[in-house]
């Protein structure tokens, strides 16, 4: 049985022939562009229409049993499976990040994610008082060595050959013990039933939609657009170009503009991994904030009260609030 | 000095606490069921609304409910090595409280588990532990190690109810319904108080009294290692094993003098409960106080000597601001007043040891609490949140409706069982009259 299932996917994925900056259409797409729009599908006529099966059969459905799917759908089983022959990294310059706040827009509409839900976030960190400031995107930093995997009793979160971890919400109980072992705060709760997600959405993990209440939920490095050898969301999103995505066997990274060896990048600019002492091993490199583009002040400009009170207890920013009294 | 017991003049004495259910009992009865229903309403509200009705948020993920867990789980296991201790080492003077510590095991045991449920976020997908469980996962140790326990333990209780059960069957004067008279004789399989039966209930009884003090060790271990194994500032010790173990058994130790002054009190014990079970039970808690305090200062003076930057903002936390109060009641008061109650002879007085023992078991809860929440307010990156809610951690009343709860049920089910078994354990007060071994007075 499991042979069988695996030998199916791997020849799609043959098929498929993925790569960075090449993007495939699957067989599916043949249907009709239509069956992705899930409103035209609302109507329930009972209108038959021809749809092309994975093996080649042309059959005949009840238009109202029709159910979208993305181009590149990866099921609950398949998406265990990694990419063949990738392993995905990312790199942030620091130097460049001035809080735009545009990849967790892009992340949040891309996974139709509630307002309190942020896969990844832009801390301003600043060790101690002496010490510049940062900003500091993080998002999962998919370890080589994941204590969330390790610790989750039903095998619910897991780590892919391409270096991917995604969360099975189908499967996860909602113990939270990877939320405790996870020791960069990564991984969010749905404490309440979601209402931000489109119903009609077909649950594959590497997209994460729709959220259910009760799991967890987390980064999931937009497996679903890798699939269509695109970039994920926040990357894509990014004005500043911080983020670098790419592949570690093909030693590139591209920030959407600029595509370098990931290997001499973080020779030439000293890359390293936050809290590499850890040992977790994260897919994560960080460039470290030096030829800033723009002054950390920058990152303040424009944010509502409600992010800039986030950062009240960072030194820096009290600094500013006592000098601001002052004057 | 020993008194010359005799079963059916042990029987006469202890058949009115089992026939005649006072007025008071049923008022205390239905108040705390009025505190679990409360509970119960609590319970519907979380699974209707979602875990947002808690006072738990994405960095302080786990809160009362898994102190609870511990808490309980501590009482359970402290049950066990007491009365498995004091069973093999045969002391003399444990046959009146022999029956009340086994019952905190299996009672404490039952409520425990239940706790961690609370904390999980779909109930409707609990079988997928045993469906796809992950031998990796410190949660599946103690999905296995808690359910041998809870087997065990239940097995040790029976085999130490049998002989009583046997006994009641026996009393024909016994004034209670007749399907209890007949649940006591099934229960009883039989039992005759021959030398040949009492051989082999002796035997097995040992050998369960070995097997429950080798599995509690296990079991409060492993429940310490679901915090030791993570990264977490403050979890991540080695001590963590043995220093659950050591604050499980005190706060048993704890939570058994309670019950000895509240059942002598009620049940008018003070004939077979006297002042020497409290001293030397106080004993036993003046050493694992001793015991407990030393694993804690060496824990906490290790992370602070030589403090890693995370380290130092849990300890300051916990040292100098926040939760300072709550750390010395519960590492300062919670150590230092039993072992002065009962090292001082002056003091030593049954109110005196009951007090202690009260502070001892909140002082632990607190102590739980302590390991927990600040904890997980410390994550290596610094919670950066506008919404207060989410910065700190405090339990809402939905969760204390169901700690509430949990304490209600542990007495009510306290009630029950000293309603349909004597409190003191008939058959091991006999034993202990001046009987030759191996000869059994019928």
């Amino acid at each position: 049985m499991e042979d069988n299932k695996n030998s199916k996917n791997e020849s799609r994925r043959n098929f498929l022939k993925l790569g960075l900056g090449v993007g495939v259409t699957s067989v599916l797409s043949v249907a009709g562009a239509n069956l992705l729009n899930p409103t035209k599908l609302k109507a329930g006529a009972p209108e038959k229409v021809k749809v092309l099966t994975q093996d080649g059969q042309l059959v005949e459905v009840d238009k109202s049993e029709l159910i979208p799917v993305s181009e590149n759908f990866v099921g609950i089983e398949e998406s265990r499976i990694g990419i063949p022959n990738r392993k995905f990294v990312m790199v942030v310059d620091l130097g460049r990040c001035k809080n735009a706040r545009k990849c967790i827009d892009a992340c949040q509409e891309g996974h139709q994610l509630p307002k309190d839900q942020e896969w990844i976030k832009v801390y301003l960190l600043q060790n101690t008082e002496q010490e510049s400031p940062y900003w500091f995107p993080r998002p999962c930093f998919h370890c080589d060595n994941p204590l969330c995997v390790s610790v989750c009793p039903v095998g619910a979160t897991y780590k892919r050959s391409d270096g991917i971890v995604l969360v099975d919400n189908e499967r996860c109980i909602g113990c939270k013990f990877c939320m405790t072992g996870c020791p960069f705060s990564a991984r969010q709760f749905h404490w309440k039933e979601p209402t931000t997600y489109n119903e009609d959405l077909k649950y594959s993990p590497e997209t994460s939609m729709p959220g259910k209440e009760g799991t967890v939920g987390k980064c999931v490095f937009c497996a679903d657009k890798l699939r269509e050898g695109k970039l994920p969301r926040c990357v894509s999103a990014c004005p500043m170009g911080v983020l670098y995505f790419g592949d570690m066997i093909e030693d590139t990274v591209t920030n959407g503009e600029q595509t370098v060896r990931f290997s001499e990048l973080i020779k030439d600019r000293s890359g390293y991994r936050k809290f590499e002492e850890l040992g977790t091993e994260p897919s994560v490199y960080y460039l470290p904030p030096v030829d800033r583009m723009f002054p950390v002040e920058r990152g303040l400009e424009g944010l509502d009260e409600e992010t800039m009170k986030r950062y009240k207890d960072v030194p820096y920013i009290k600094n500013l609030k006592e000098n601001e009294k002052g004057v | 000095m020993k008194k010359e017991f005799d079963a059916s003049q042990l029987m006469k004495e202890f058949a009115p606490q089992l026939e005649k259910t006072s007025n008071l009992w049923y008022a205390v009865f239905f108040s705390m069921l009025a505190v679990f229903l409360f509970g119960v309403f609590g319970l519907y509200t979380q699974i209707a609304d979602g875990h947002i009705v808690t006072g738990m948020r994405d960095n302080i993920v786990w809160g009362v409910y898994i102190v609870n867990f511990i808490f309980f789980m501590g009482l359970s296991y402290a049950g066990a090595l007491i009365s498995g201790i004091l069973h093999l080492f045969k002391s003399e003077w444990r046959a009146p409280i022999m029956r009340m510590a086994e019952l905190i095991t299996i009672i404490s045991l039952v409520i425990g588990p239940v706790f961690i449920l609370f904390c999980i976020g779909r109930l409707d997908r609990l079988p997928f532990l045993v469906m796809y469980p992950r031998i990796q996962s410190p949660i599946t140790w103690d999905v296995i190690a808690i359910s041998t326990d809870l087997f065990g333990c239940i097995i040790f209780l029976y085999l130490s109810f049998i002989e009583d059960f046997a006994k009641l069957r026996d009393y024909k004067d016994l004034k209670v319904p007749n399907w209890r008279k007949k649940l006591y004789k099934a229960l009883a399989l039989g039992y005759q108080d021959t030398p040949w039966h009492y051989k082999i209930i002796s035997n097995a009884k040992n050998i369960m009294a070995a097997m429950v003090i080798a599995i509690a060790i296990i079991v409060y271990s492993v429940l310490a290692w679901i915090f030791g194994v993570t990264l977490q500032p403050g979890w991540h010790s080695t001590i963590f094993g043995p220093y659950f173990v050591i604050a499980a058994v005190y706060s048993g130790a704890g939570m058994l003098i309670l019950l000895m002054w509240i059942f002598r009190k009620v049940y008018k014990l003070e004939e077979y409960i006297t002042k020497k079970h409290f001293v030397n039970v106080g004993v036993i808690l003046l050493i694992l106080a001793a015991f407990y305090g030393y694993f804690t200062f060496s824990d906490y003076l290790t992370k602070w000597y030589g403090s890693i930057k995370m380290d130092k903002l849990l300890i300051d936390k916990l040292f100098s601001s926040k939760y300072y109060l709550l750390f010395i009641f519960s590492n300062y008061v919670g150590i230092l007043l039993p072992i002065l109650v009962v090292g001082i002879k002056k003091f030593r007085t049954i109110t005196n040891i009951t007090v202690a023992a009260l502070v001892t078991v909140v002082a632990l809860w607190v102590n739980r609490y302590l390991i927990v929440v600040p904890t997980l307010e410390t994550p290596y990156f610094p919670i950066q949140e506008a919404r207060e809610s989410w910065l700190s951690y405090s339990a809402t009343w939905v969760e204390w409706s169901l700690i509430a709860a949990g304490l209600a049920v542990f007495c009510m089910l306290f009630m029950l069982a000293s309603k349909f078994v004597p409190i003191i354990s008939i058959s091991e007060m006999e034993k202990h009259a001046e009987l030759p071994k191996g000869l059994i007075r019928k």
